[in-house]
C-alpha cells in the first residue's frame, strides 16, 4: 500500500517534468502538422515553448487576484491525475482529479467577471457535460474489461482491453476532440484560430496565468493520449510502442478533424456527445456483461 | 535573446481606415506571407498582444477606444501606425472631425507609410517592432522592475 502511493508520488513527480516537455513538443508539432495541412511553412517546432517563455515575462496583471491561484490549482490537478495514470494508479482518482483541474479552471474564468470570459465558462461548462458521462463509461468499461481499475494491472492481462471494449474505444476517440479543444468541439476556447469572441476562456488571462493555461493545455494532451493508449497494453512490454503509436495516430486524426470542421453550435455538441456516449457505452457494457 | 521577439502576436484595429490598409494587414498575416514562421499570431484580444497594428486616423469617435485598447494591452507593447492615415491623418488630415495621426492618442514606436501600406512594408515594421520589443522586454523584465 505504501509503496504503491511512494510509486504515485514518483510517478507525479516525473510526470510534472517529462509531461510539459512531451506536451510543448506535441503542440508544436501539432501547429506544424496544422500548417503543412493548410500549405504554410508553419512555425519552428519549438514555438509554444517561445510562447509561453514570453508569456512568462511579460507584465503580471489580473482584473482578480484569485484567478492565478485558480489556474495554478487547475495545472496542480492535471499534473497529479496525469502522475497517478502514468504511475500505473487508479484510473478513476484520476479521471476525478482531472475533472476538478476543468472545474476549477472554470471558476478562473468566472473570477474575471469579464462577460465574454463568463460565456467561455458557460461553455466550458457545456463541454464539460458533454464530455463527462463518456469518461465516466470509460473508467466503467476499463473495469469490466480488465477487472480492475489500476492502471498498472494491464502490464498483466492477456488481451489488451481494445479486444472488449473497443466500442468504448471509439466514443472515447469522440471526445478526445473536446477534451483536446479541437474544432468542431472548440467551443469554450479554440486553440489557434481565435475565431470567437474576443478569446473564451482564456479573455482575461495574460501573461504568466496564460503561459499557465498553456502548461495545463500540454499536461492534459498528454494524459489524454495516454487514455488512448492504454487501450493497446497487455503483458507484452512491446505493447508500449503499440500503445505510443496509436496514441500518435489519434493525435494525427484529431488534427486532421481540426483543420476540416468548422465548428459546431452547443446543443450540436452536447445532443451528439451524449448520443455517442449512450450508444456506445450501453452497448458494449451490455456486451460486456452478457457475453 | 528574450523571447519577446519569437513570439510576437498582434492585434489589429481598423480606426478609421478605408478597408485598402486592413485588408493589407490581414493579406500580411495569410498563409501567402506565413506570418506564423516568425511565431506572429493575430489575437482579437489586446491582453494577449504584444503589437498593436492600428490603421486608419484618429478622430473624436475613436480616441477613446484605440487608448481604451492600448491600456489593455500588457507590458512589454509596441504600436504600429499601418498605412500613411494612421501615420499622419493622410488625405484626411484636413478634415473637421480628424484628430491627426494614431500619435495623437497613443505612443508610436513604428510608422509605416503607404496608401494602402504594402505587406512588404509591413513586414518590415514588424521586424523593426520586434526589436523594438525585444529592447522593451530587457528594459523592463519584473525582476529589473522590482528592484527599481
Amino acid at each position: 500500500m505504501i509503496s504503491s502511493l511512494l510509486v504515485n508520488v514518483i510517478g507525479i513527480v516525473v510526470f510534472a517534468i517529462v509531461a510539459p516537455v512531451l506536451g510543448c513538443l506535441l503542440g508544436g508539432l501539432d501547429r506544424v502538422i496544422s500548417a503543412r495541412m493548410q500549405g504554410r511553412v508553419g512555425p519552428p517546432i519549438l514555438q509554444p515553448y517561445y510562447d509561453v517563455r514570453k508569456l512568462l515575462a511579460k507584465d503580471n496583471v489580473s482584473t482578480n487576484g484569485a484567478e492565478s491561484i485558480y489556474v495554478t490549482t487547475a495545472l496542480v490537478f492535471a499534473i497529479v491525475a496525469g502522475g497517478i495514470f502514468y504511475s500505473g494508479g487508479n484510473i478513476l482518482l484520476s479521471i476525478f482529479l482531472v475533472t476538478m483541474g476543468a472545474l476549477f479552471f472554470i471558476i478562473a474564468a468566472y473570477s474575471s467577471r469579464s462577460p465574454y470570459a463568463e460565456i467561455g465558462a458557460n461553455r466550458e461548462i457545456m463541454q464539460v457535460m458533454a464530455y463527462e458521462p463518456m469518461v465516466l463509461i470509460l473508467a466503467v468499461g476499463f473495469f469490466m474489461a480488465s477487472g480492475t481499475f489500476n492502471v498498472g494491472d494491464l502490464f498483466s492481462i492477456d488481451c489488451p482491453i481494445i479486444c472488449k471494449a473497443w466500442i468504448i474505444f471509439i466514443g472515447l476517440l469522440f471526445i478526445l476532440t473536446i477534451k483536446l479543444r479541437k474544432s468542431p468541439f472548440d467551443i469554450s476556447m479554440s486553440h489557434h484560430a481565435h475565431q470567437e469572441i474576443v478569446r473564451g476562456m482564456t479573455t482575461e488571462m495574460s501573461g504568466p496565468t496564460l503561459a499557465k493555461v498553456e502548461v495545463m493545455h500540454w499536461v492534459e494532451n498528454v494524459l489524454f493520449l495516454g487514455w488512448v493508449g492504454m487501450f493497446f497494453i497487455w503483458s507484452n512490454p512491446l505493447s508500449i510502442v503499440l500503445a505510443i503509436a496509436v496514441a500518435f495516430l489519434a493525435f494525427f486524426l484529431e488534427i486532421l478533424i481540426d483543420n476540416n470542421f468548422a465548428r459546431v453550435k452547443w446543443q450540436a455538441m452536447l445532443k451528439s456527445a451524449w448520443i455517442v456516449a449512450l450508444v456506445t457505452g450501453v452497448v458494449n457494457i451490455a456486451l460486456l456483461m452478457f457475453m | 535573446m528574450s523571447f519577446a521577439s519569437k513570439s510576437p502576436w498582434v492585434i489589429h484595429y481598423d480606426g478609421s481606415s478605408c478597408n485598402g490598409c486592413d485588408i493589407e494587414v490581414l493579406a500580411t498575416l495569410c498563409p501567402g506571407f506565413d506570418a506564423e514562421r516568425f511565431g506572429v499570431i493575430n489575437t482579437g484580444n489586446p491582453k494577449h498582444a504584444d503589437i498593436f497594428l492600428v490603421t486608419g486616423s484618429v478622430n473624436e469617435q475613436n480616441i477613446s477606444v484605440v487608448r481604451e485598447i492600448y491600456n489593455q494591452m500588457v507590458e512589454p507593447k509596441v504600436v504600429i501606425a499601418c498605412g500613411i492615415c494612421a501615420c499622419s491623418g493622410g488625405v484626411f488630415a484636413d478634415c473637421y472631425n480628424v484628430l491627426g495621426g494614431v500619435d495623437k492618442a497613443i505612443p508610436v514606436d513604428v510608422y509605416a507609410p503607404g496608401c494602402a501600406v504594402r505587406p512588404e512594408a509591413l513586414i518590415d515594421a514588424v521586424v523593426e517592432a520586434v526589436g523594438i520589443l525585444e529592447e522593451k522586454a530587457k528594459g523592463c523584465a519584473p525582476k529589473e522592475r522590482g528592484e527599481e
